[in-house]
């Protein structure tokens, strides 16, 4: 398992588009485990619904974590996603 | 020989005209599984078989929809295929519950939780859920998620919201009738405006109506008839047949001025609600676009059109238009339409509150990107800008400013432009009304929008379908407002026109020409009924009925006066 942590930077924060184009890169990784945590809340980076549940705030610091086949690499490309602005 | 089978229902006429045709039954909510929840193994093969259909159901709408639109589907379909969401409704699967059940349950549990978020802009997402949750519950029982019209029909719905009404083949829709709603409803001035027959309020119409069966309904007397036996049938085909020939005979003279016998001209325009519209309204007689609404920009879309989007929009309506003149209106929204990237809170008097103008002058930059594209587009045609919700010269006079910003910016950077179009407010609150003579010189014209007058005059919510009755929109005290609004516009040389309802209702319509309204402006359905009365009715006696509506007390009077008064 490898992890980052990692502030929010894009204005509306982990809304409907944002989280939509982050799923979309996750399901690059087919093999792979991922996870995002926002203090003891935890989201499935698979699941549009539950990344919104998290109602992240723009600054929000997030923990970005993936397991198993491609880690590292989903890691990095998901972490430059995420912490990138997400399209805003 | 007595039909067994004929049931009779009463609602209320919401869109005039009689239409007879095969019901369609549009029930989106989630239905009831039709059979008992089978072993789990089959419900969740049911469940990803509906999954597959309700994908492929949303691939469609994508390929079809404005690229404005096409972002919120396909976030629909990533949550149709939401992994928790799935695991979810596969849970309540294990515990006994049919496919469509366990799904929608699963979309309630997931809206839910959105709804309780902090973050307004995330709570609406709660309704994306529960429409994506009731379209995989119906893909699962084997029903379209989508209305969609395959056969001339008779739609019958509990009531039509207006993101259902999208992409209808109107060509296909011969009536509509609803369970609930009144004649303001979103659904009411929908079929008004599409000049299709329509009750609403008839309260048992879903219980009693069955796939198929042949509906007849009259929207001018709200009846509703069932399976109408071959005599009754015979008499609401007979009324279609009427109204088709009086609609061709209204025709007569379309597109030139309506003048009454005595030469008073009055100009007939139709209401627009996109540009595509406007070509067709020409086409049904108007004589311009009195009221092109520009919302349609605007909602249904996670972030607000560009100058580009919205110029090459007015431009294209100009464009429709030929030379004649269309009237644009700016953005007239407020909280309780679909615009979740404005931001706005929740508001507890919504029509009271932060909307139309008032919106615009608090967010400047959405204001001056409207203004800039609406100057632009002003060199394709005859353009004519209206401001929304006047209270007074102080939102009139910042509203000037804005447009007169846009303008030096434009003329600075030499982009084309029209530096002068003809600029008018709508007047649908009561303070303005009652200083018209204030703001007549400010303006080129006036456009009383009666809707929202009576609305406020009256103190009636007009979405509300109790208070139906109350909303008058006869009441002396509207006409009397309406009168002292013409006295002031002719002292000061300007026009006055009315784009609410009343403008196409004929009673209405006599009304206004009697109280010396210059141009009544309404859907393209109601021109041919109006212009008759214009060419029937000598101004003076149109003039004498008005003097006598202002004195009476009650709506019920006037209609009484005026009806008297309507050609035979």
């Amino acid at each position: 398992m490898v992890e980052r942590v990692l502030t929010l930077r894009n204005q509306s924060g982990l809304h409907a588009r944002p989280a939509a184009l982050f799923v979309q890169a996750v399901q690059r990784f087919p093999g792979t485990e991922v996870t995002v945590v926002k203090g003891e809340q935890k989201a499935n980076g698979r699941s549009l619904l539950s990344l919104l549940a998290l109602g992240a705030e723009q600054g929000t610091t997030l923990t970005l974590r993936c397991t198993g086949p491609q880690a590292q690499e989903a890691l990095d490309a998901l972490g430059a996603v995420l912490a990138g602005g997400l399209g805003e | 020989m007595v039909w067994v089978s004929e049931s009779a229902l009463r609602g209320v006429g919401a869109a005039a005209g009689a239409a007879l045709g095969p019901a369609l039954i549009w029930r989106p909510e989630a239905p009831a599984p039709a059979a008992p929840a089978g072993p789990p193994a089959a419900e969740e093969a049911r469940l990803r078989r509906g999954i597959t259909a309700a994908e492929a159901e949303l691939d469609a709408l994508i390929a079809a929809a404005p690229a404005e639109a096409r972002e919120m589907l396909q976030a629909q379909r990533l949550m149709l295929a939401d992994p928790e969401l799935i695991g979810l409704a596969a849970a309540g699967i294990a515990a006994g519950q049919a496919a469509e059940v366990a799904a929608a349950a699963a979309a309630a549990e997931f809206a839910a939780t959105l709804a309780a978020l902090p973050d307004p802009y995330l709570r609406e997402r709660a309704a994306d859920v529960r429409d994506a949750g009731r379209r995989l519950a119906a893909a699962i029982a084997g029903h379209s998620g989508n209305l969609r019209l395959v056969h001339p029909c008779v739609v019958v719905a509990r009531d039509l919201a207006p993101a259902e009404t999208v992409g209808l083949d109107r060509r296909l829709l011969l009536g509509i009738v609803t369970e609930q709603g009144g004649p303001t409803a979103h659904t009411s001035i929908l079929a008004r405006s599409w000049g299709i027959p329509a009750v609403v309020a008839a309260a048992g119409v879903l219980d009693r109506s069955e796939p198929g069966v042949t509906v007849a309904l009259d929207g001018t007397t709200g009846e509703v008839v069932l399976d109408p036996a071959p005599a009754t049938a015979a008499r609401f085909a007979e009324r279609i047949r009427a109204q088709q020939a009086e609609a061709a005979a209204g025709m007569v003279g379309a597109g030139a001025a309506a003048i009454t016998p005595d030469g008073r001209r009055v100009e007939l325009a139709a209401n627009a609600g996109h540009p595509d519209e406007v070509a067709p309204a020409l086409g049904r007689g108007a004589e311009g676009i009195g009221l092109l609404r520009s919302e349609f920009l605007f909602m249904g879309r996670p972030a607000p059109p560009d100058e580009e989007e919205q110029y090459a929009a007015y431009r294209a309506a100009l464009a429709a238009a030929g030379g004649r003149r269309v009237i644009i209106r700016t953005l007239d929204i407020g909280g309780d339409k679909d615009v979740p990237y404005l931001g706005l809170p929740p508001e507890p008097n919504p029509f009271l509150g932060v909307r139309a103008l008032r919106l615009c002058l608090r967010r400047p930059d959405l204001f001056r990107t409207q203004l800039r594209a609406l100057l632009r587009a002003g060199v394709h045609g005859k353009l004519a800008v209206m401001f929304p919700m006047v209270g007074g010269l102080a939102d009139l006079g910042a509203a000037r400013a804005a447009l007169a910003a846009a303008r030096d910016e434009l003329a600075a950077a030499g982009v084309p432009h029209d530096p002068a179009p003809e600029l008018g407010m709508m007047v649908e609150i009561p303070s303005a009304a009652l200083l018209a003579a204030h703001l007549a010189p400010e303006v080129d014209f006036f456009s009383i929008g009666t809707n929202d007058l009576v609305q406020y005059t009256l103190a009636v919510d007009r979405g509300n379908p109790e208070l139906a009755p109350l909303y008058e929109p006869y009441h002396p005290a509207v006409l009397q407002l309406v009168a002292g609004v013409v006295q002031a516009a002719d002292a000061a040389g300007k026009w006055v026109g009315v784009c609410g309802e009343l403008a196409g209702d004929p009673v209405g319509a006599l009304l206004l020409l009697g109280l010396g309204v210059h141009e009544l402006s309404m859907a393209p359905g109601a021109l041919p009924a109006v212009r008759r009365v214009v060419l029937a009715t000598p101004y003076g006696e149109a003039a004498a009925v008005a003097r006598q509506a202002l004195a009476c007390a009650t709506a019920a009077a006037v209609l009484a006066l005026a009806r008297a008064a309507l050609p035979k």
